[in-house]
């Protein structure tokens, strides 16, 4: 019998996302670097001051993007926004901590109640977010053998944490939470989204418990996971490991994990025993943050549509089927230059929607993937998009066509148009043309056409090729074979 | 050739009778004389250069530009809290003998370029903690004029500079008393400003939300003109008072010694048994005084102030555990070599951080306790809610009244080491000036002459209601002029 089916495993997340604003939460700093410049490639201490380094007698002043984003991020996420929260400090030395305390909210966080809609192969679900609250995050010790030390450039970066209630249930789930988190997070420019660079990351605490038990079991929490599919993993081993260790007669001992990618394991880091007692207080430095209704409106106006509403628009209103649109949504990049390509259409948007669909996810992925780049970086912008749409409805040139020209325009920035036209890749769509050719291919290969007239039906491919191949390629195909088939027919 | 206030100075000034290095040598000499160990760090060379760019502007225009630079040419010393770019600062600990700050604190920057002369960094009680500046690593301070005695505390040094004459005025800072009180034992004026007036920026923390930097002066116009020069708003400090702050010099004279309609409280507990007797006498006299000129006075009560001591000793400690957590020997503080041989990062911390003195000590655990988890309510939370009491006996009181009068504390300088050894006797000694940072309100301490015939310098205690400022200068400044007049101030 399969253990596994007697247990429950019980789920939440902690997610951290640094807030994609140009300076630090507490001083002028920049947060982050700018152009196409990596985190790895700042010097050492270069995004630092006597604030974030905590020098004695600096105070901390509260950057007001931050505020602004951590409410963007709670409307994103069905919370309530609280018009009264509270900076706390939480007391812990360590050397990456330059105050010896991280600023953060404790018992008044900005925003609570929230939740996300999942999907996952068993159907939709709802899991219900505890609280947002905004942190500054800790600088990054450097070991060299020897000796060790501290980068602050990180120090101060601002930071929320959306904290999950334990209502995810598998580790599927867990990675559709981070993921339908991370949708949210990035639809409202509250974060840039690099999952590299640790943008955005979560502890996964993880219990299981007998089925049809109500006590959670003893959970432990893994910490620092940065993609959606390390988390189904690392959840997925320590559900086995500690339906393991119950089997087995031991107990689950609460503790602090961490996944090791490579070998697929999580590993013990330490125990809650050892846990410090972080003395949190309010923080006197700050005053407590006052927002308004006024306030909180600006911003729920200045939202873009979020991707729940947005999916139901792209299915009821354009006519997308729920898998097409579901591809279009995964880049955002493509959202754009759909979105851009409709809008630039005008009346013919909507007609052209399942067109723009198509190309996107069909013509526009492969090529970014040959080329290793995506389209935003190449000179195919979004009016060749519409372009092509309408060149493919006039039947001015074929899929393939269409398809063969991409390069090129991805290349050059030239319109599909210009280079059909330049290369006689013109479709012809005069009957009297095909007719010609039609006659031509029917003289050509005669006992193909007796064949055919005497029921071997498979040739018409055959004849409709070498119709083709006497237009160049050129021809209409669908007009063609029509052409073709009904003058087959004539005798 | 000193000067009772900076219009004096400034009158020398502009009659050509001295030049700003010329005060400034008078005083580097003076403090080079001295044995008073008032000063930690003497900026020699950055103050002659301040002074000779003076020297320079003075030449110019012959003329001081009083408009322009309304400290121009005052010499000045800041408590070795306050942070001056590129020079040591070390809160009087060994922990931080070796800190120099990147940056200046924003009063000291506000008052040098206002034309103030910064003539050096002056001792304290270690992180500001004490009552007597006999917890400085760098040595007690001596009392001005009366040898052995203590100049009282935390703000020893910035009190016996002004009254010993090695600085025209100094910066204090306040989190309990600490100006009031060595204001009251060496017979100068020290105020402290409503909380938030003063940015805090560059004031080395000891308990935020009561820390609060105010001068220390031979005259209460130069009280109102240092305030005026640092007070405002500040966007590097965000618990500040909103808004334009008051131009605290503009009414001083206007009212005169005419006390009429003034209602001046006088709560029970200020004026207890428990004060030294001499001192009562004669603050009961300048009382008398001040009905004579005028004011009504009105006996009032607060009743909480028997907590006060309570409050303020789990406010401060806890505030102070966390803010002094930063001394670990890794980013600041001092790293002794045994820390490098450590066996671990604890051990690393626990030697580092054995540095600190024996009250620091103390009240870095005391705090740590307060805020643990279980605690917490207990302690610290419980305190904040006895603080809002004490605020709300102020906000009663200042119904039926303008100001508060009554003693400092309840006794006059004593000599060094003469008090008990007790901590908890010696925090008794700030039970009324601890109220005043609990409620965040505006606070001085008046000379009002000496008893005894060793002729120990006593002050009278002035508080006004939170934002107040302006009104309480005005006051303290009538009654300045009022016991002047009645030639009654034995420091002339």
């Amino acid at each position: 019998m399969d253990v596994h089916s007697d247990y429950q495993p019980v789920m939440g997340l902690e997610i951290h996302t640094q807030l994609a604003t140009n300076s630090k939460i507490f001083c002028s700093c920049p947060a982050r670097p700018s152009g196409s410049m990596t985190v790895a490639e700042v010097g050492a201490n270069e995004y630092c001051c006597e604030v974030c380094a905590g020098h004695p007698g600096t105070l901390p002043v509260l950057n007001e993007q931050v505020v602004e984003l951590a409410i963007r991020a709670g409307l994103a996420l069905n919370c309530k926004i609280n018009l009264d929260s509270v900076f706390s400090r939480k007391n812990y030395f360590y050397p990456d901590l330059p105050k010896g305390y991280q600023i953060s909210q404790f018992d008044k966080p900005i925003c609570s109640d929230g939740y996300v809609d999942i999907t996952t192969s068993t159907g939709t679900k709802r899991i219900r977010v505890e609280r947002i609250h905004v942190e500054e995050d800790a600088g990054k010790n450097l070991h060299f053998g020897e000796f060790s030390l501290v980068n602050l450039n990180r120090a101060g970066v601002p930071l929320i944490e959306i904290v999950s209630r334990p209502d995810i249930r598998s580790p599927e789930e867990a990675s559709a939470y981070m993921k339908a988190v991370y949708d949210l997070v990035t639809a409202v420019k509250v974060c840039d989204g690099n999952l590299q660079e640790g943008n955005f990351r979560c502890d996964a605490n993880v219990s299981v418990m007998k089925k049809g038990s109500d006590t959670y079991g003893t959970r432990a929490e893994i910490k620092n996971v940065n993609s959606f599919r390390f988390v189904e993993q690392a959840v997925t081993y320590e559900i086995e490991r500690q339906i393991g260790v119950i089997e087995s007669g031991g107990k689950v001992v609460l503790e602090t994990r961490q996944y090791d990618s490579a070998k697929g394991v999580t590993v013990s880091l330490r125990s809650k025993e050892e846990a410090h007692d972080y003395r949190f207080f309010p923080e006197p430095d700050l005053l407590p943050l006052h927002l308004t209704e006024a306030q909180i409106e600006r911003i729920k106006a200045s939202l873009p549509e979020l991707p729940h509403a947005r999916k139901i628009r792209y299915e009821s209103e354009l006519g997308l089927s729920s898998y097409d649109a579901s591809v279009l949504m995964e880049n955002a990049q493509w959202v754009e230059l759909f979105e851009g390509a409709l809008k630039l259409a005008g009346q013919n948007g909507k007609s052209y929607a399942k067109t723009f669909t198509n190309f996107i996810t069909g013509e526009i992925s492969r090529i970014e993937k040959e080329l290793g780049v995506s389209i935003a970086a190449t000179a195919l912008k979004t009016h060749h998009l519409v372009e092509v749409a309408e060149m493919l409805d006039q039947k001015l040139i074929s899929a393939s066509v269409a398809k063969q020209l991409v390069p090129e325009v991805c290349a050059s920035g030239s319109s599909f148009k210009a280079l059909a036209e330049s290369k006689g890749l013109i479709q012809v769509n005069d009957q009297a043309a095909l007719d010609k050719a039609i006659e031509q291919v029917l003289k050509q290969c005669p006992e193909q056409v007796l064949e055919f007239r005497a029921g071997k039906e498979k040739l018409l491919g055959f004849l409709v090729g070498q119709a083709m191949k006497a237009m160049q390629g050129k021809a209409n195909p669908a007009m063609l074979q029509e052409l073709l088939k009904s003058r087959l027919k004539q005798q | 050739m000193r000067h009772l206030s900076i219009q004096e100075l400034h009158q020398d000034y502009n009659n050509g009778v001295t030049t700003p290095s010329q005060v400034v040598e008078g005083y580097l000499g003076s403090i080079r004389k001295s044995h008073h160990n008032a000063y930690i760090s003497v900026l020699e060379k950055r103050v002659r250069e301040q002074a000779i760019r003076a020297d320079l502007e003075l030449k110019k225009t012959g003329k001081v530009p009083s408009d322009r630079l309304p400290l121009f040419g005052v010499p000045m010393a800041y408590k070795d809290l306050l942070t001056v770019k590129g020079e040591r600062t070390t809160a009087a600990s060994k922990m931080l003998e070796n800190y120099i700050p990147p940056y200046t604190a924003t009063c000291i920057a506000r008052l040098e370029e206002a034309g103030a002369l910064g003539l050096g960094k002056v001792n304290l009680d270690e992180f500001a903690m004490g009552g007597s500046n006999e917890n400085s690593a760098f040595g007690p301070v001596d009392h001005p004029t009366h040898a052995g005695f203590t100049p009282g505390g935390s703000s020893g040094g910035s009190a016996t500079a002004v009254g010993a004459d090695l600085c025209h005025a100094s910066l204090g800072s306040d989190t309990g008393g600490s100006i009031r009180l060595p204001a009251h034992f060496c017979g100068i004026v020290g105020f402290k400003p409503s909380y938030g007036r003063i940015s805090r920026h560059g004031v080395i923390a000891f308990a935020s939300s009561l820390d609060q930097v105010g001068p220390m002066t031979k005259s209460v116009y130069d009280a109102a003109l240092l305030t005026e020069v640092m007070a405002g708003e500040d966007i590097k400090d965000s618990a500040m008072i909103a808004g334009q702050s008051p131009k605290f010099t503009q009414d001083l004279f206007k009212q005169g010694i005419d006390l009429r309609g003034v209602r001046v409280g006088v709560p029970k507990e200020y004026w207890g048994d428990g004060l030294d007797p001499d001192m009562s006498r004669v603050l009961r006299e300048r009382l008398k005084q001040i009905k004579e000129a005028g004011a009504t006075l009105v006996e009032v009560s607060l009743p909480h102030t028997k907590y006060s001591v309570s409050v303020y000793y789990l406010v401060a400690v806890s505030e102070a555990s966390s803010n002094l957590s930063r001394m670990d020997g890794m980013r600041f503080g001092v790293r002794p070599a045994q820390a490098d041989m450590a066996s671990s990062l604890e051990e690393q911390y626990q030697i580092s951080r054995s540095l600190f003195g024996s009250e620091v000590k103390r009240r870095i655990l005391l705090g740590t306790f307060a805020l643990s988890s279980g605690y917490y309510d207990a302690y610290y939370k419980r305190a904040c809610q006895v603080r809002r009491l004490i605020a709300q006996d102020f906000d009663s009181v200042f119904t039926k009244c303008d100001v508060l009068v009554g003693a400092i504390s309840a006794t006059p300088a004593f000599k060094r080491t003469e008090k008990e050894q007790d901590p908890l006797k010696l925090y008794l000694n700030d039970i009324l000036t601890i109220p005043a940072n609990l409620a965040g309100l505006p606070a001085l301490s008046l000379p009002v002459g000496t008893i005894r015939s060793e002729k120990l310098p006593i002050g009278l205690h002035v508080i006004a209601p939170r934002e107040r400022d302006e009104s309480l200068l005005q006051f303290a400044q009538s009654l300045e002029t009022l016991f002047q007049n009645a030639s009654q101030l034995g420091r002339k």
